[in-house]
């Protein structure tokens, strides 16, 4: 339970640290470290350095404007829910990060370093796909936007190049007419979740113009669906039930210690029906 | 392996510089425990689950198992040795454990002890359900959990009766 050794290195500035990283195909960027350092202990990881990036400058902003959520490098996941705009920008952002492990792991862990490990039973990642952000990443070449459905390619793996390093995550905004909802079940509170289900549902009127629903700890990465023609656009319970269906179709729940496959499908549909409810409530009463 | 990088450093613990010579893989917890040999700090599960090893970095609980030394530097900690009062008496969490029997083996109450340092001084006046999320994140094994959550709302009733600043 001690990582294996490696070479360390905390760079004062973004130039540094990129040289660090091009100077070695076998480095890690060490930021909250609140996945890293376990994976390092467990030697499931032992990169030949590490890149502490901690000691950059002016990589812990929250901003929240009519353009969105942007979050910094080294925002960490609680200062980016003590962010009173954050809540008021895009509900959803942190009304998912209450959801992130405990409040201990949240005030070291930070924000992008969840987006970019890229753990499909964790909440940002799906949050990100759902709500079609980006994130920024800064590499040799200079700065590059990556929206997030480019960014998941596997389990435990984003389409970051060795050589670059998140800088920024983007959150849009909430739209008009639109509500979310956020909802997931785990053995213990704070552990990962069985599954867990965002929604974002559009209305006009008490019809349901669009609908999506992201899904966490039932695929291999961050799965999104659309469930706009599935519900075609009501609420009800046979809606709710072709609703659920349409996302088993795509989901892929896997059994583990924790709960069997059959056990997440059913966590899958009743938090769909529940979520996509509650997303739907809450875009009527921003309407009123 | 043989030629593993040293690096000297200096963490501020409890108020107090301590000088320590580690390789860079050095966890927080083992630095505390075995280089400066501040044993009050218990490690547990290794992988940030049962919150044992939990300090307080810049006032803030966090794992000191998921943090390097190395990565501590420059930060203020505060481990369970540094939650007694000036004077040697115990703290307010201290205190309000002995009163409200909030430890039974002892091996989870350092994680306990600073969660609850840092969550009283947030939330000065926590309810039974804000103490139990207060605790959340902190694992005990054998004195079961109703005595700790009293032991929240107790220390912060001292800590409010004697106006510590913490």
């Amino acid at each position: 339970m001690k990582p294996a050794p490696f070479d360390y290195v905390r760079p004062g500035s973004l130039e540094e640290a990129l040289q660090a990283l091009a100077g070695h195909p076998e480095a890690k960027v060490l930021a909250g470290g609140q996945s890293l350092v376990p994976l390092l202990s467990m030697r499931l990881a032992a990169p030949a350095v590490l890149v502490d990036i901690n000691g950059l400058p002016d990589l812990d902003h929250v901003r929240a404007d009519a353009d969105g959520v942007r979050i910094g490098a080294l925002a960490r996941h609680a200062q980016v829910l003590r962010h009173p705009g954050v809540a008021q920008v895009q509900p959803l952002v942190a009304l998912a990060l209450a959801n992130v492990a405990h409040a201990t792991i949240r005030n070291r862990g930070t924000t992008v370093g969840s987006l970019v490990h890229a753990d499909a039973a964790a909440e940002m990642p799906m949050v990100l796909r759902l709500l079609d952000g980006s994130v920024d990443v800064v590499g040799p070449e200079g700065r590059r936007t990556i929206a997030a459905p480019d960014l998941y390619v596997g389990p435990l793996e984003s389409s970051l190049h060795h050589d670059e390093i998140a800088v920024e995550a983007h959150f849009p905004a909430l739209a008009a007419h639109t509500g979310v909802a956020f909802e997931e079940i785990a053995r213990r509170h704070g552990d990962y979740a069985m599954c867990g289900v965002a929604a974002v549902v559009t209305v006009d009127g008490d019809r349901v113009v669009s609908a999506k629903a992201g899904y966490l700890s039932v695929s291999d990465i961050p799965a999104v669906v659309d469930l706009t023609d599935a519900l075609d656009g009501k609420i009800s319970d046979a809606s709710l039930a072709r609703a659920a269906d349409a996302a088993l179709a795509v989901l892929d729940p896997e059994t583990d210690i924790h709960a069997t496959a059959d056990y997440r499908a059913h966590l899958a549909r009743v938090l769909t029906a529940r979520v996509v409810t509650a997303a739907y409530d809450n875009a009527r009463e921003e309407k009123a | 392996m043989s030629t593993e990088q040293i690096h000297e450093i200096r963490l501020n613990v409890n108020g107090v510089d301590h000088e320590a010579a580690v390789p860079a893989r050095r966890l927080l917890s083992d630095a505390l425990r075995h280089d400066l040999g501040l044993t009050g700090t218990h490690v547990g599960c290794e992988h940030g689950v049962c919150g044992a090893c939990t300090v307080l970095v810049d006032g803030q609980p966090t794992r000191s198992c998921l943090m390097f030394a190395v990565s501590a530097v420059g930060s203020e900690i505060t481990t369970v040795e540094g939650l007694a009062r000036p004077d040697g008496e115990l703290g307010p969490v201290q205190q309000a454990f002995r009163e409200c029997h909030g430890l039974q083996c002892g091996f989870c109450t350092p994680g306990f002890l600073t969660t609850i340092t840092a969550g009283i001084a947030e939330n000065p006046d926590p309810t039974e359900e804000e103490a139990r999320d207060m605790v959340a994140g902190n694992l005990c094994r054998c004195t079961g959990y109703q005595n700790i959550v009293k032991a929240v709302c107790r220390a912060a009733e001292i800590a409010r009766e004697g106006g510590d600043a913490l």
